[in-house]
C-alpha cells in the first residue's frame, strides 16, 4: 500500500512538472517569441519563395510600438485559420496611394487609413493579396512583429 | 538568511500560478464581466448606476471555438473592436460569411471570413450596424454560461432573431 502511494506521489510530481513546462511554453509562444514558417512569393525579395523560418515577437504590438515599415504577422481577414506576413505601409490617420493592379494600369487610388486600422502590403506588389484587396486591416488582427530570420542559415540575421 | 529564500519561494509560486492561469484563460476558458446594457435582457437586465460594477454579470467564455473558428447563428461572442483593439465587445452573431443581412437601410452581403454581430438591445448597442462586418479573426471566445449574480446562473442559449438573414 505504502509503495503504491509513493509511486502515485512520484507520478503526480512528474505530471505537475510537465504541465508547468507546457504552460510556460504556451506563454512564451503566445506572449514573447515564436517561430513561424513563411511560404509564398508575396514578400519577395525580403523573404524567399521557398519558405523561410522567421522569429516573431509578440510584445511590440501590445505596447503600441509598431510603425510603418515593420514586417508583421497578421491573421487573415478572409480566412481566420490562416496567417499572413506583410509590411505595414501606413498607420491610422495616414494617407496611402496605391494602384489596384500594377501589371495592367497606372491608375491609382488614395485614401486615409481609418482609426484603429493599418494598411499592409506585400513587398512583391504583383502577386500579393493584401490591403489593396481587403481594405484597411483592424489592428486587433496583428499577431506579432517579424524581427529575425533563422532559416536558411546563410541569410540568418535581423530583418528590418 | 531565511527571508530572501522565503521571498524567492513566494515569487516562484506567484509566477507559476500566473503562467498556469494565463494558459488556462488563453486555451480553455475565462471569466469576464459584462459592461453596459447593450446585451440586455440576456446580460445585465437592469443596470443600477450606483452599483454598476457590483451588479454586472460575470460570464464564462470558452476558447475551444478558436481552434477552427466555426460559429453558428445566434452564438454570443467576445471580440476586439475593429476600431480600437483595446476594447472588447460582447455581441450576438446574426450573420455568417455568405449571408445577406437586412438592416434598416439596405441589405448587406457578408464577405468571406467575416460575421455580422448585433446586441440584443438594439436601442443602445454599438455593433455591426455602425462598424460593418467584423473579421472572424478578432473573435476571442464564445460566451456559454452566466456565473454571477447567483440567482441568474444559467447557460446562454442560441437565439436567432426574426427573419432577417437569408443564406446565399
Amino acid at each position: 500500500m505504502r509503495q503504491w502511494r509513493s509511486i502515485a506521489k512520484e507520478a503526480m510530481d512528474r505530471a505537475s512538472i510537465i504541465v508547468k513546462f507546457l504552460c510556460l511554453l504556451h506563454v512564451t509562444d503566445a506572449y514573447v517569441v515564436s517561430s513561424n514558417h513563411v511560404l509564398g512569393p508575396s514578400m519577395l525579395p525580403t523573404l524567399n519563395i521557398t519558405g523561410d523560418v522567421v522569429l516573431v515577437e509578440h510584445l511590440s504590438h501590445r505596447i503600441g510600438k509598431l510603425g510603418s515599415g515593420d514586417l508583421v504577422l497578421v491573421r487573415s481577414p478572409l480566412d481566420p485559420n490562416k496567417t499572413l506576413t506583410k509590411r505595414i505601409v501606413a498607420m491610422e490617420g495616414d494617407r496611402v496611394t496605391f494602384s489596384l493592379d500594377p501589371t495592367r494600369s497606372f491608375s491609382s487610388r488614395s485614401l486615409v487609413v481609418p482609426k484603429g486600422h493599418v494598411w499592409i502590403q506585400g513587398d512583391n506588389l504583383y502577386v500579393s493579396r493584401d490591403s489593396r484587396h481587403f481594405g484597411p486591416l483592424p489592428y486587433g488582427l496583428i499577431e506579432g512583429k517579424v524581427f529575425m530570420r533563422v532559416w536558411p542559415p546563410n541569410s540568418f540575421g535581423l530583418l528590418g | 538568511m531565511g527571508t530572501p529564500s522565503v521571498l524567492w519561494n513566494v515569487a516562484k509560486k506567484c509566477f507559476t500560478v500566473g503562467v498556469i492561469s494565463l494558459t488556462v484563460s488563453d486555451l480553455f476558458a475565462s471569466i469576464v464581466p459584462v459592461r453596459g446594457a447593450s446585451m440586455s435582457p440576456t446580460f445585465n437586465p437592469k443596470t443600477n448606476s450606483l452599483l454598476d460594477s457590483l451588479s454586472d454579470d460575470r460570464v464564462l467564455v470558452e476558447k475551444f471555438c478558436l481552434s477552427n473558428y466555426k460559429f453558428s447563428h445566434g452564438d454570443v461572442i467576445v471580440f476586439c473592436s475593429p476600431d480600437n483593439h483595446k476594447e472588447k465587445h460582447i455581441k450576438r452573431i446574426v450573420g455568417l460569411p455568405g449571408d445577406w443581412v437586412g438592416t434598416i437601410y439596405d441589405v448587406v452581403h457578408i464577405p468571406e471570413g467575416h460575421c455580422w454581430v448585433e446586441g440584443d438591445n438594439s436601442a443602445s448597442s454599438l455593433d455591426s450596424r455602425s462598424f460593418g462586418p467584423v473579421p472572424l479573426g478578432l473573435v476571442k471566445g464564445r460566451v456559454t454560461h452566466i456565473l454571477w449574480p447567483p440567482h441568474r446562473v444559467s447557460s446562454v442559449e442560441r437565439k436567432t432573431p426574426r427573419n432577417r438573414v437569408s443564406p446565399s
